[in-house]
């Protein structure tokens, strides 16, 4: 095993950005991710980078809608009350096709809510959240290692489909520690292809102009149906999930980021008392593991849906299920983490009621 | 072997840096951890504790519902967390601060005299120390070695003379028990 | 034959939709015509509001960009720090800058961000159709103050260049106008000079410009420079309010 370095959650998700080209962040100070732009105004300087606290969450998006429009790998991150706020300049990147990355340290909601870990941003991450027909690709971490990775996969999807990409963590993964290792090297944004749609000054070619607006009759409803093209592509092509224990399960649990790791746990206690539990976890939230959950419909006595909302993405669950196998939902809203044993428990009386 | 650990105490007590401390030496030791600290609005003086998991296997929830080990650095920690430690499971109560005593029949009980020995050395600041050393030599999670060499990594700006007496902190805990 | 009079190559070949007598058209050739004399055209991106000055990214021969109402300066922040090679400008109307945009604009200029507003004040939503503005004076009538502004129930009109002539960051504010041919030559003179500091990296500058609104204050454009002359222009003072470039010689 290589070296390994005790890391923060919030701390892995800004260096493993930097690494992976950043040079571009804008953010506005929110608890429980307020580590991710302390880190990042530490050590952007060393990477030559920008780093702005801004006025708002408002103002830190569309500093990332002028960064990107000047072709450079840039991100925000916030908590639930400021990605409301940023879901304007979403909307707006989405229209313009700019790529960007934006994570989510969630907490309760809604409204000021709390500061405990949370899930219940899911509908606004995964429906695309703002004014629209659009959608993000949604990435949910479950650890401090994948706090640092994810945020090279999301520039490089970001980049490849021209989209905004959404990191949808929570305050436990932000503030929880655990061992890192540096799984790939720093990335030369000077490396990177040249974008062919930047605005860089019209020297030798044609003047590009950026915009989310057309008014002429058609056209946009002409250009949405182009960008439908690009989220069926991402559909067909980005889903990504882990399975465990999957093979001959009769129960599966669906939990994604830290539900995930809880209801792994919950897993290992189910097989160590005989029953044949598995777990699905995805990864990507948009799109979403549709084919999987079809494929186990079949085979599937119960699916548990795990979250840390009132539920929702099990009606992404059920919109697959279609009511061919029972889905159940173990939902904690507000703040509150589930546990292994809880699930346990409540799967012993799911069980029962079949 | 899995051990899910509670710590707790009053903010200012070392509860988050001791968790780390048992992170680090777990991990140096090539062991699977995770370490999720409680976080609350208030800056200082409120309440404290965070979780640890060591385990030899790949750590599934870092969430520790019902831990194995329980230290607990004062009177509120021991009442709030006592029923929650496992059958069977280890507790260290810190004897100088907490005057009522643990109810619990079903588990192993150690007092530590971790704030008077703490003092004994010269900053009751390091009463996080004594009980991490009573720790070690209890539960054989992490050697005391590790533990040294962690506090050393968590507390980087931290001079020679700090680092020596947490050294020292550590001994004392750790003879507590196999004195 | 000589040829006194040509479309400037800051300028695209599109018909302008702006109504007769606005003063966006005035403005905008202004800007082309510096972007060609400074030599900047090719190294510059310019922004376009939301509002009657939206089409400005088909109207200007450079890279143009259109985000969301009032953001602009956040856009030019982003675009700027992250190529400080580019000259960046930020076009902005009154409802644009003075009311969504208000938090940006002042944020900007209290950071000194190194780029060029040219803020177009008519006193009136155009786009929309003539509803009340931040800058719509006391009194004034509009669509959403058919008895005219009163100001105890609609508020106060905000003057922008007092307003950030309060802060330390500027280092140019100036407020012209376009209502007469003296007074549009000023204006270039003005936008040239906030150009030139944003070249010699010297920082923010934002150019206040009264501009007519011939179809929304219901008057002949010869009435609507008049009104400028006679009424606006009393209310928003005419004058540089600061330029620390000065200030250092």
């Amino acid at each position: 095993m290589s070296e390994r370095y005790l890391f923060r959650g919030n701390h892995a998700i800004a260096e493993g950005a930097m690494r992976a080209g950043c040079r571009f962040f804008a953010g506005y100070p929110i608890t429980p991710q307020n580590e991710i732009p302390e880190y990042f105004s530490a050590r952007m300087p060393d990477y030559g980078g920008v780093f702005l606290q801004t006025e708002s969450e408002i103002a830190a998006i569309n500093m990332l809608f002028g960064a990107s429009a000047a072709g450079v790998r840039a991100m925000t991150t916030s908590s639930s009350p400021g990605i409301s706020l940023m879901q304007e300049g979403i909307s707006y990147s989405c229209g313009a096709d700019l790529p960007m990355v934006i994570a989510n340290v969630v907490r309760g909601g809604p409204g000021l809510g709390n500061i405990a870990p949370a899930q219940s941003d899911y509908f606004q991450a995964t429906r695309g959240g703002g004014h629209g027909d659009y959608r993000t690709p949604v990435l949910a971490p479950n650890s401090v290692q994948e706090m640092f990775e994810f945020p090279k996969l999301a520039f490089e999807l970001a980049e490849r489909y021209r989209t905004p990409v959404i990191i949808l963590a929570d305050g436990l993964l932000g503030q929880m520690i655990e061992p890192l290792e540096y799984t790939f090297d720093p990335v030369d944004p000077k490396t990177l292809p040249k974008k062919d749609y930047i605005l860089d000054g019209c020297k030798g070619r044609e003047r590009r102009v950026i915009r989310s607006y057309d008014l002429r009759p058609g056209y946009l409803e002409k250009l949405n149906f182009e960008r439908i093209k690009k989220y069926q592509k991402i559909e067909a092509e980005e889903v990504r999930y882990e399975t465990d224990h999957l093979d001959d399960a009769e129960f599966v649990i669906i939990a994604y980021g830290t539900c995930s790791r809880v209801a792994k746990a919950a897993v290992r206690l189910a097989r160590n008392n005989g029953v044949k539990m598995g777990l699905l976890r995805p990864i990507t939230l948009w799109p979403f593991p549709k084919k999987m959950i079809e494929e186990l419909t079949g085979k599937t006595r119960l699916f548990i849906v795990v979250e840390m909302s009132m539920g929702q993405m099990i009606e992404d669950v059920e919109l697959v299920v279609k009511g061919k196998a029972p889905v159940r939902l173990i939902p904690h809203p507000g703040g509150g983490i589930p546990t292994a044993r809880e699930i346990w428990e409540r799967f012993q009386q799911f069980r029962e009621e079949l | 072997m899995t051990n899910e650990i509670i710590i707790a105490g009053f903010g200012g007590q070392g509860i988050i840096s001791a968790g780390m401390i048992i992170a680090q030496a777990g991990m140096s030791e090539g062991r699977y951890v995770t370490f999720f600290p409680s976080y609350g609005a208030e800056m200082r003086g409120g309440t404290a504790n965070c979780s640890v998991v060591v385990s030899d296997e790949e750590v599934a929830s870092p969430v520790v519902d019902r831990p194995d080990t329980l230290m607990v650095m004062n009177e509120p920690s021991l009442i709030r967390f006592e029923p929650r430690v496992k059958e069977n499971g280890i507790l260290f109560f810190n004897q100088t601060l907490i005057k009522s005593r643990p109810k619990r029949k079903d588990i192993k009980i150690y007092p530590v005299e971790a704030n008077l020995i703490a003092e004994e050395l010269g900053s009751g600041r390091i009463a996080n120390m004594v009980m991490l050393g009573a720790f070690a030599a209890v539960t054989k999670t992490v050697d005391l070695d590790s533990l040294k060499a962690a506090q050393r990594v968590i507390f980087k700006k931290a001079d020679e003379k700090m680092h020596r007496l947490n050294d020292q902190a550590l001994e004392r805990g750790y003879k507590l028990i196999n004195g | 034959m000589r040829k006194v009079y040509h479309r400037p190559e800051g300028l695209t070949d599109t018909l302008m939709r702006y109504c007769p007598g606005c003063g966006h058209g005035i403005i905008h050739r202004i800007i082309a015509e510096l972007l060609v004399e400074l030599n900047i055209r090719e190294r510059t991106v310019g922004i376009a509001p939301v509002g009657c000055s939206v089409f400005a990214d088909e109207y200007f021969n450079c890279d143009m960009i259109q985000p969301a109402h009032g953001r602009g300066p956040a856009v030019a922040t982003g675009l700027k720090r992250a190529n400080p090679d580019l000259i960046v400008f930020s076009y902005q109307g009154d409802g644009d800058l003075a009311a969504i945009g208000t938090a940006e604009i002042v944020h900007a200029a209290a950071r000194n961000e190194n780029f060029t507003v040219i803020f177009v004040n008519n006193a009136i939503y155009g786009m929309t159709g003539g509803q009340l503005a931040p800058t719509t004076l006391p009194n004034m009538v509009s669509t959403t103050t058919p008895r005219g502004r009163n100001t105890k129930l609609a508020g106060n009109p905000i003057r922008v260049c007092e307003l950030l002539n309060s802060l330390d960051g500027p280092v140019y504010i100036n407020r012209t106008s376009v209502h007469t041919p003296q007074w549009v030559l000023k204006t270039k003179k003005a936008i040239k000079r906030g150009f030139e500091i944003q070249m010699a990296k010297k920082g923010f500058a934002l150019i206040e410009v009264l501009s007519m609104c011939p179809t929304n204050w219901r008057m002949s454009p010869i009435e609507s420079s008049r009104w400028i002359e006679e009424v606006m222009s009393k209310y928003y003072e005419l004058k540089l309010f600061r330029d620390l470039t000065k200030e250092e010689k």
